[in-house]
């Protein structure tokens, strides 16, 4: 499997990442974010939701799961977390398949629910505020999305 | 229980936003009539932290059963309630839907109208069962999904004017205590911890911008993180009492700082404290110390059983949306993302 590496300095480097990556992104994708805590997935989502000109303060999904915000695209900002080892369906399908962009926070932990394609974004503490980000495209659409970022 | 003038407004609420089945009756919007919790925490201990699928199925098993004690604790029947009101959003969608949908089959059974409410407008109103709000006021909403500053000129009139940019306080506990290998909830390990170290680590603040009323703790969060493995990298130990003080100090420090500044620009008459983080004894005594000579402005602290969520404070705000005319109909739905300042307009 392809895999592409990007670093930053600063949590700012980070989001503007994100940002360029959001311009990039088309209704249906689907951005897939592991790292620990405090490896910097919600300063990636903010960064993220800049780039789809979304105004609202986008602050943690933790505690209800799933938060929604209008921009270019609609944001679909997830942490399942909690939902791990749950057979519960909480309509992430239809998200998923949604007019939006989905970021989903700890993904691995709702494998089975995730679609077949969709890019999977490994966040690395290195020091301090550095960090490794290493992209990894599952499916046509996001190999594509990848070398165009990076390019 | 007493007895029940003719005129009297019969208020029935609940709550199921998250980890709480709770129903409770509010006479005249200030008087606890019943209130009943059933609390969950104790199922969800084990996996640190709610788990919306089991939320959901506790629900279910304890709505009816916390109706009908609710109602034999105040020793009604239906027939003598004004009106139901349930709470409508924020929270787990799952979780909502069970009060919302219990609220809904109560008001087409017995005819009566239904009232939603919003969770938060519910933690502010908690303050009214302890003293009548005197407008305007400013309340600091500190709880698992929310801190805020939210500005009311008048009943049902809500204004953000500061919000959490990234992890609410009461995250920041749970994430930090995970951290530290603490049981779940964290905040009360936390807090107990902190009582017995010393605030000996420097740990950041995030100020934000110059007359920004907005809150961040992740960056907090992070140092909290970066400072354990640090240490665990140099083979040294961290006093987790000594770590848990610093940390309970900077998240206390930056509330507290902003909560008076707040409330001196908008020249308030009161300041509410709101939400389950209000349950911590450090930010309680950190508060009363900050206004203790502060003489035209009253702090209000309910007490711990009404701080973390329940049913009164959905009552007591809803008996006042009822005075107000706020009224839903059987299409009402659960919306875990609802906003505070325009739900009800």
């Amino acid at each position: 499997m392809n895999q592409f590496e990007w670093k930053t300095a600063n949590a700012e480097e980070t989001g503007h990442f994100a940002a360029r990556l959001a311009e990039l992104l088309q209704p249906g994708d689907v951005i897939a974010l592991e790292g620990d805590l405090g490896a910097g997935k919600t300063t990636f989502t903010q960064g993220l939701a800049k780039g789809l000109d979304i105004k609202k303060t986008v602050n943690s999904p933790t505690f209800t799961i799933i938060k929604e915000y209008k921009g270019k695209l609609p944001l679909y900002h997830m942490d399942v977390y909690r939902v791990a080892d749950s057979m519960e369906d909480l309509g992430f399908d239809e998200y998923f398949e949604g007019d939006g962009v989905s970021v989903v926070e700890w993904a691995h932990l709702i494998e089975d629910q995730l679609p077949g394609e969709l890019l999977t974004i490994y966040l690395y503490r290195e020091r301090e505020d550095h960090r490794r980000l290493v992209l990894v495209p599952k499916g046509e659409r996001y190999e594509q999305l990848c070398k165009e970022i990076l390019a | 229980m007493g007895e029940f003038m003719k005129n009297d407004q019969l208020i029935l609420g609940i709550e199921t936003s998250c980890d709480e089945t709770a129903v409770a009756i509010i006479k005249n919007g200030r008087e606890i009539t019943a209130n009943v919790v059933a609390s969950q925490i104790e199922s969800h201990k084990r996996f640190g932290g709610v788990v919306p699928e089991i939320a959901s199925r506790h629900h279910v098993e304890q709505i009816t059963i916390v109706i009908e004690e609710a109602l034999k604790q105040a020793n009604l029947t239906f027939t003598e309630i004004d009106a139901v009101a349930v709470t409508e959003g924020p929270g787990l969608v799952g979780a909502l839907l069970i009060g919302v949908n219990a609220a809904k089959a109560l008001a087409f059974a017995h005819n009566k109208p239904l009232v939603p409410v919003h969770h938060i407008a519910g933690h502010i109103y908690a303050n009214r069962l302890v003293t009548e709000l005197k407008f305007p006021l400013l309340a600091l909403v500190v709880s698992g999904g929310h801190t805020e500053l939210v500005y009311m000129k008048e009943h049902g009139h809500f204004e953000v004017i500061g919000e959490t940019r990234d992890d609410a306080a009461g995250e920041a506990y749970d994430k930090v205590a995970r951290t530290l290998n603490l049981p779940y909830p964290g905040g009360p390990h936390i807090d107990r911890l902190a009582h017995e170290g010393r605030p000996t680590i420097d740990l950041p603040r995030a100020w934000l911008e110059e007359g920004s009323y907005d809150f961040s703790f992740s960056g907090l969060k992070s140092a909290v993180i970066n400072t354990v493995h640090n240490a665990e990298q140099r083979g040294e130990t961290i006093a987790p009492e000594n770590l848990a003080a610093s940390f309970q100090e900077s998240v206390i420090d930056v509330l507290v700082t902003k909560t008076v500044r707040a409330v001196a620009e908008y020249g308030v008459n009161q300041i509410l404290l709101a939400g389950g983080v209000a349950a911590n004894k450090g930010l309680r005594a950190a508060l009363e110390k900050a206004f203790l000579d502060k003489a035209d402005v009253e702090l209000v602290i309910p007490p711990l059983s009404l701080c973390t969520d329940n049913a009164a404070m959905i009552a007591a705000a809803g008996s006042v949306m009822f005075e107000k005319g706020i009224r839903a109909d059987l299409s009402l739905n659960a919306i875990p993302g609802l906003d505070i300042e325009t739900y009800n307009t």
